[in-house]
């Protein structure tokens, strides 16, 4: 239901704010990356916007750190409805391998809804590319949980039943 | 002016089509760029060696019965280093060019868990493995695929019922 809503409210083009909330900048030269012919994700009528108030999607790139908690806030506050968000980056998805640190409060999600999930450290730009086709229903997911169980009487793996 | 725009196209004419066609066709990556850390749960023999070296610290292990060892791996914060790759004695971990890695569902979609069957120590009830690698080498068996192989000097042939 959320992919035709999606499919009707942004029929044209999609245009996005990056945000840096902590991240190392990897994320942002590959976001960069993207947009650069060569990758060119403005075909698919991506358009890197200077201010909130213009975007339809928020990337954010990093670890979500203290200082920029309020910050971030009412950044998603100021992007008109309908909005998605984009975490880019294994800090953006989960914290990275900064989660646990004094300064760093976790995941985009732990702020903001997140919509698409783009692990990688950085990720590619195809990955990232890969991710905006998802999130245009251009293309499928193709990552599914893994659960194996080993058995002494069996000569593979089994799945294990997860609630 | 105009003189010089019309040139600024003619020059960017020259090239031609550099834009990849990415999403619409595969683009598979080349060299050592390594993704998607694949675990093989036949090989794993529940060593922790990954969980004690993962820069990330997301591998978890956990001992749910006597013999049952879960690892945990909460992929979403991998950050591809390939390191638990490396520690692996039995090389059940690999590094894959898996990069599609993109989710509309959920982080959870990159967990991954593998519950290893150990052998339980006869003193404490605990999950056990070799105390050294010596003793590792001395008693092969703790392997899943060593023991449906029905390993000569495997201890737990007794187990196997094929
Ligand atoms: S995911 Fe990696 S590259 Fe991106 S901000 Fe975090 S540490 Fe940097
Ligand atoms: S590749 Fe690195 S970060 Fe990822 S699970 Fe292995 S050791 Fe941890
Ligand atoms: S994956 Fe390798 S290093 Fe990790 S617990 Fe299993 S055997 Fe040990």
């Amino acid at each position: 239901m959320f992919k035709e809503l999606c499919a009707k409210a942004f029929p044209k083009s999609l245009w996005v704010y990056h945000c840096n909330v902590g991240a190392c900048n990897g994320c942002d030269i590959e976001v960069i990356d993207v947009l650069t012919p060569y990758y060119d994700a403005e075909r698919f009528g991506i358009k890197l916007v200077a201010s909130p108030r213009h975007a339809d999607v928020l990337l954010v790139c990093g670890p979500v750190t203290r200082q920029v908690v309020p910050a971030l806030k009412r950044l998603y506050d100021a992007v008109p409805h309908p909005k998605l968000v984009l975490a880019i980056g294994s800090c953006a998805v989960g914290g990275g391998i900064w989660f646990d640190s004094y300064n760093v409060v976790g995941g985009a999600d732990t702020i903001l809804p997140v919509d698409y999930y783009i692990p990688g450290c950085p990720p590619r730009p195809e990955a990232i590319l890969h991710g905006v086709a998802v999130a245009l229903g251009l293309a499928e997911k193709d990552i599914e949980s893994v659960h194996l169980k080993q058995l002494p009487d069996r000569p593979e793996s089994v799945p294990v039943e997860v609630e | 002016m105009i003189a010089s725009k019309l040139k600024e196209a003619i020059l960017s004419l020259r090239p031609g089509r550099v834009t990849l066609k990415y999403p619409f066709a595969p683009h598979d990556p080349e060299g050592d760029f390594r993704g998607y850390p694949e675990i093989d749960t036949d090989k794993c023999i529940g060593c922790g060696g990954c969980a004690a070296v993962c820069p990330a610290r997301l591998i978890m292990i956990q001992d749910i019965d006597q013999n049952t060892r879960r690892i945990v791996r909460l992929l979403e914060r991998c950050i591809f280093c390939g390191r638990c790759a490396d520690v692996c004695p039995e090389d059940a971990i690999t590094m894959t060019k898996r990069f599609e890695l993109s989710t509309d569902s959920g982080r959870e979609d990159m967990e991954s868990e593998c519950q290893v069957f150990m052998a339980t120590c006869q003193r404490c009830g605990r999950c056990y493995e070799p105390p050294s690698a010596l003793d590792k080498i001395m008693k092969p068996g703790l392997r899943n695929d060593e023991v449906k192989r029905g390993g000569q000097d495997s201890p737990y042939k007794h187990i196997s019922s094929e």
